[in-house]
């Protein structure tokens, strides 16, 4: 069972409360960007074994949108911050990095 | 290979059993092989026994890092069904389910098929509405199914209550030629008749990368050594984007954790598969007298082959409302797998940008009822480079937009 520190409301709430809500840090590409990025951004997804980015959703709490760093081989989580911003945080990075050395994720390491 | 047959076992009766030869060898890999496939599941085997039976291909290799069948053909529910609602879909499933009717006299080794029925209940007017639609769809399809009223539903299944209270049964969607197979006779029976063929089906083999040469494949490095190749099949169901990331190309697909259960053992009390998806719950029993019981899958990448608590709870809920003589059992034994999810829900057989590496994957959580129909398409795709069973489940789907939209056919993860 899955644990998640909503970011929002300081909830530790567990995965009933919560939606998953896919891969987090989305680059948005619509009319005018070619068929390779069109069809990238709305299909290809990362789907690492190890570290992993993504949305979640506070469903039955605050409502709110934060994402989570997460390994998908141990379901250990690494920590949670809000949505509103385009790149993990330093302090979620180092703390990945204490536990995961070399860790990368898309072009982020 | 010896076969197997009434005047085997009596031969082997008399002398006490002392003359089984093994169902299978174990070679060591060979410097090359004209075709690779790595994963020996059921599609993997599959893929190398119609490489061998329809094209006589036979230098092949079947590369696998754990055990055969050890991944999601050992994890499966056994469900063996057709009834699907888009004719790409359909014309697989249904090839699939073909083959598994003489499987056994194929192989020469019993995989237990039971054309017991398969039955997928409607519980919502939504649901009857789109059932009556899959019928009529799959009349024109040729496969036979068919909707039958609540008290066919009664008769058929005398366990179960359909009057509700929550959701009443109005109906249901029966293929009567569905039904079980047994899992790990289906892969022992594939890799026996492989390796009668010549092909070399090599266990603990991991897969560690994959070498080009001119946007051409190769060949594979493996714990075992380097192996050379003119075709490389990656048949590896929940780890395809991980073997996709070392051919260098990406897949729409995200893994996730699907989880089962059996109940303690009891006594036969019902003789048909029984789906019911608004719920989100389905069963059978086994030959054994376990209730084979499978539900829904998590929604967040996952690798560990566990599954979620609350998944067991509701499945377990929805099926004690469903059959309330089931409320008292003890569960046995509960397990996951990672399955391959696109977003279609489909699967994917397929070229890759690489050149001569093909990819067979994407079966999400019904591959089982299919293996046979994939190996079939998919061993065509890698020989002659096309297959009508294959042909609309490219990865350019994506780009192009041409779904094969069983999502929203089936309403649930299928």
């Amino acid at each position: 069972m899955l644990i998640l520190h909503c970011p929002h409301c300081g909830v530790d709430a567990e995965e009933t409360e919560l939606a998953p809500g896919g891969e987090a840090h989305l680059k948005r590409f619509g009319p005018g960007s070619s068929d390779a990025e069109f069809e990238s951004y709305l299909f290809h997804r990362e789907n690492p074994r190890g570290v992993h980015f993504e949305r979640w959703r506070h469903a039955f709490g605050c409502g709110k949108w934060f994402i989570a760093a997460r390994a998908t081989d141990t379901l250990e989580v690494f920590g949670t911050y809000r949505a509103q911003t385009a790149a993990p945080p330093q302090d979620i990075r180092d703390a990945i990095t204490a536990k995961r050395p070399g860790w990368a994720w898309r072009d982020l390491a | 290979m010896r076969r197997y047959s009434v005047f085997a076992v009596a031969r082997e009766a008399a002398r006490y059993h002392t003359g089984w030869e093994r169902a299978w060898a174990s070679p060591e890999p060979k410097k090359r092989y004209d075709v690779i496939i790595i994963g020996a599941g059921g599609h993997g085997l599959a893929t190398a026994y119609y490489l061998g039976k329809n094209f006589g291909i036979t230098n092949v290799a079947v590369l696998e890092k754990g055990w055969l069948g050890g991944g999601n053909t050992g994890r499966n529910t056994t469900i063996i069904r057709s009834n699907y609602l888009q004719d790409p879909s359909a014309a697989i499933y249904e090839k699939a389910r073909s083959l598994y009717e003489t499987l056994s006299q194929d192989l020469n080794y019993n995989v237990m098929f039971s054309p017991r029925g398969v039955m997928m209940l409607a519980q919502t007017e939504h649901e009857r509405r789109g059932y009556e639609r899959t019928a009529h769809a799959n009349a024109l399809q040729g496969v036979e199914t068919s909707f039958i009223s609540p008290d066919r539903v009664k008769q058929l299944v005398p366990i179960i209550n359909i009057s509700g209270p929550r959701y009443p049964v109005l109906g249901a969607l029966w293929q009567p030629r569905g039904g079980t197979a047994r899992h790990d006779a289906v892969a022992w029976g594939y890799a026996r008749a492989c390796s009668a063929m010549g092909i070399d089906v090599i266990q603990q083999c991991e897969v560690t990368g994959i070498r080009q040469k001119g946007g051409k494949v190769a060949g594979v490095t493996t714990s075992r050594g380097d192996i050379a190749c003119d075709k490389l099949g990656i048949v590896v169901a929940g780890h395809s984007g991980v073997l996709a990331q070392m051919a260098g190309f990406r897949l729409p697909i995200e893994s996730v954790a699907l989880q089962a259960l059996v109940s303690e053992p009891i006594k036969p009390c019902i003789d048909v598969v029984v789906m019911a998806n608004t719920v989100h719950g389905y069963m059978s029993q086994s030959d054994k007298g376990e209730l084979v019981i499978g539900g829904g899958a998590d929604g967040y990448n996952n690798y560990t082959q566990r599954g979620s608590f609350h998944h067991v709870e509701e499945t377990v809920r929805a099926l004690i409302e469903t059959f309330p003589i089931i409320s008292r059992l003890k569960m046995l034994r509960q397990w996951g797998g990672i399955v391959d999810m696109t977003g279609d829900r489909s699967p994917i057989l397929s070229k890759t940008p690489l050149e001569n590496c093909f990819i067979n994957c994407g079966w999400g959580t019904g591959g089982f009822k299919a293996i046979p129909g994939s190996g079939w398409g998919f061993a065509e795709l890698m020989a002659r480079g096309a297959s009508p069973l294959t042909e609309a489940f490219g990865l350019d789907r994506f780009r192009e937009g041409r779904f094969i939209d069983e999502s929203v056919a089936a309403g649930v993860a299928h």
